[in-house]
């Protein structure tokens, strides 16, 4: 393949070690899930809901390229300008392009998980400008020159202490406090300004109708409302996965999203955007640009199968729910999406080459199946995609990048083994004799050895024993 | 970089997308809306409901009736110490505002011009602002906001506090009911909001803070 893989195995070894990163991860995620269980207590609710959350997803997969061109359409009646993008870098030429024509300086960003795919911030401020995350917890980890460590929460890896240092000695003239009030009135002081300076506003989309050409925004802060609002031009980027087809298939997306995303309700905001400023309105931006982007995408949904990961909503409930995210939390992934959507995603975009760990990153637990408000078979993709990583093929990026001659050779030789009685009794009768005479450094077997203890072999196999007893062989 | 050709993208996005759906076509289940058709609650606990919902996230209400409103409001800021009111001068709730203000404040200061030409005042010198709402919501707890030229959309967000008249005969059970019962899809306004309480935020360790970027306050008066 010739790309350097990602080291997930390194990085989360180290996380495991931090026990203050540990100790956030668990508060933060505890709470998430038993607030989250609240909110879906009545299961025949829960059942119903996410029966239809799940048919307004596939639906509006079943008729994807139909949507987005009816998105197209109305968006563009609208007076809201679409353009496409196979790829991050024509997305971020596209963002550029506009700014540029518009000679925008300021950038502030509402929360998108898109941007962060594109490397967006760091794109731009290699054109020389500036590019602002407006929600608070982006904001934080902007300060902190970090990458978000959850999709929904982007700074929960932090706590209140280490929120308070990085606000004293980043942000000029601030007072070391710890109470959150006043770290959040800090903020808000500095990025009103940022707003009414602003030259452009970015957003992601959490759901765009096709029927009426509308952009639909969920947020609690109101810097969703502010980026999309008071600057002169806003630009949205989407995922081309994120069209629904119609406006009454809003409702119980939003729901379910809120509910599994955060355990409220609803989000203190819902923000509808379907037009740019019309004659005679006195505020609002004057140009609305709608990025489509593909970015591996396309090849996903061409996999009857795999097509499934598109149907995600972005509420975050899988990582909360994480047996492996909770523990390492989202750095260790080193990728805009961590936890169970991510290590299913992530490899289909960026290949197998480089990313085909991470699908290991995985109990097999199901537990993130299980709460999926749209039911993500998340966990047979998983599979799915370990196959894939060993054995050469074309239905996704760097398949075969994994195959190893000699694991291919170990099952062959289990398989062989188990299918003639002589070579397992051999095989058996061996490790009896001699299996706790190997050394724990053997070559393979050391991958196991390393963190954990090596197994005792009994003297004699069960055949041997069943034997004695009077049972046969067959 | 090679520079991004925008109708070629398109076309192979689109085309790579059919070529796939052809190969494997989906056949969905059917979306049975049902569980939000038969979310009900009686008229009478529908406002109760709003009430408890919005006021666990701080929102606060204000009672009165279709005659006070005006007056109820004004002596409702004056003893907050709120300084200045953005109002909408042609409406109709507006015009009302203007006809019952009496002397001793807050000032009335009308959005009249496009953003532009009062950005710095609507920043720094606005107290509150005052926009009619369309209803209400029982299920979620939210107001449901359309904003217009005569009540541009910066008014229930920029203003620390944001003062929402909501009737109290015009609440629904759910969002769906209100978009599909109000025919939404037949034309949405340049910005439609469901907002259910002040501006907050938890991104600081789970803990909850109002105020972040939009209104500090919420106060919903309910007219009968």
């Amino acid at each position: 393949m010739g790309e350097t893989s990602v080291n997930f195995a390194k990085a989360s070894t180290t996380a495991l070690q931090d026990p203050q990163l540990r100790a956030n991860f668990r508060r933060a995620m505890d709470g998430l899930m038993s607030k989250r269980a609240v909110q879906f207590a009545d299961s025949r609710e829960w059942n119903a809901v996410r029966a239809l959350g799940a048919s307004v997803r596939l639906r509006a997969l079943s008729k994807l390229p139909e949507l987005l061109e009816k998105l197209e359409a109305n968006c563009t009646r609208n007076g809201i300008r679409v353009h496409w993008a196979s790829t991050t870098d024509e997305a971020n030429a596209i963002v550029l392009s506009i700014m540029q024509r518009v000679n925008a300086k300021l950038v502030v960003k509402g929360k998108s998980m898109v941007s962060e795919e594109m490397h967006l911030n760091a794109f731009l401020e290699q054109h020389g400008i500036e590019s602002l995350e407006s929600d608070l917890g982006e904001y934080i980890v902007q300060l902190d020159e970090a990458m978000p460590s959850h999709i929904i929460m982007p700074a929960i890896h932090m706590n209140t202490k280490q929120i308070a240092h990085l606000f004293k000695q980043k942000i000029k003239d601030a007072e070391y406090t710890e109470d959150v009030a006043q770290l959040t009135d800090l903020a808000r002081r500095i990025l009103r300004k940022k707003f009414a300076a602003a030259d452009v506003g970015i957003s992601g989309v959490n759901m765009a109708v096709a029927e009426t050409g509308t952009l639909c925004l969920v947020e609690n802060e109101g810097n969703g409302r502010m980026s999309t609002t008071v600057p002169p031009v806003h630009i949205a980027v989407m995922g081309l996965e994120k069209v629904v087809e119609k406006l009454e298939d809003v409702p119980p997306v939003i729901s379910l999203l809120t509910r599994s995303a955060t355990a409220q309700p609803i989000t203190t905001y819902v923000n509808m955007i379907s037009s740019p400023r019309k004659d005679g309105e006195k505020d609002g931006p004057r140009e609305i640009h709608l990025v489509i982007l593909d970015n591996g995408r396309s090849a996903i949904y061409a996999d009857e199968e795999l097509r499934n990961t598109l149907r995600c909503i972005r509420c975050g409930a899988c990582m909360n729910h994480c047996p492996v995210y909770t523990k390492v939390g989202g750095h260790a992934y080193e990728a805009p999406y961590p936890g169970p959507i991510g290590s299913i995603l992530v490899p289909q975009m960026e290949g197998l080459g480089k990313r085909g760990e991470l699908p290991h990153a995985c109990t097999m637990c199901n537990a993130c199946v299980e709460i999926c408000p749209v039911k993500i078979p998340i966990v047979e993709i998983m599979g799915r995609l370990r196959a894939e990583a060993v054995h050469p093929g074309d239905a996704v990026k760097g398949a075969g990048a994994r195959a190893s001659k000699a694991e291919a050779m170990v099952w062959k030789g289990w398989s062989m083994t188990y299918a003639s009685p002589l070579a397992y009794r051999f095989a058996t009768g061996l490790l009896a004799k001699l299996g706790n005479a190997a050394p724990t450094s053997l070559p393979l077997l050391k991958e196991w050895t390393n963190v954990r203890a090596k197994p005792r072999f009994a003297r004699r196999t069960l055949h041997d024993l069943a034997r004695e007893k009077g049972i046969p062989d067959v | 970089m090679s520079e991004a050709r925008p109708t070629d993208s398109r076309n192979a996005i689109l085309g790579k997308l059919r070529a796939g759906r052809d190969a494997h076509p989906l056949t969905p289940p059917e979306s049975d809306f049902t569980v939000l058709r038969d979310k009900r609650w009686a008229p009478s606990e529908r406002l109760d409901r709003i009430k408890t919902m919005m006021e666990a996230v701080h929102t606060e209400f204000l009672e009165t009736t279709e005659a006070d409103w005006p007056t109820a409001v004004q002596d409702f800021l004056k003893a907050q110490g709120t300084r200045t009111l953005l109002y909408g001068t042609a409406t109709e709730a507006g015009q009302r505002i203007a006809a019952a203000w009496a002397d001793g404040g807050p000032d009335l200061v009308p959005y009249d011009g496009p953003v532009e030409t009062f950005k710095e005042r609507l920043f720094d010198g606005i107290d509150a602002g005052i926009t009619t709402t369309l209803g209400a919501i029982a299920d979620t707890g939210s107001l449901i906001v359309w904003p217009t030229p005569e009540e541009p959309r910066l008014m229930s967000l920029v203003p620390h506090m944001h003062v929402a008249l909501l009737h109290a005969d015009q609440l629904y059970d759910t969002f769906w009911q209100a978009m599909t019962e109000n025919r939404w899809a037949d034309g949405m306004p340049t910005n439609a909001l469901l907002i259910s309480g002040p501006s907050k935020t938890a991104d600081i360790e789970q803990t909850l803070a109002y105020g972040v970027h939009g209104p500090k306050r919420l106060v919903v008066v309910v007219i009968r």
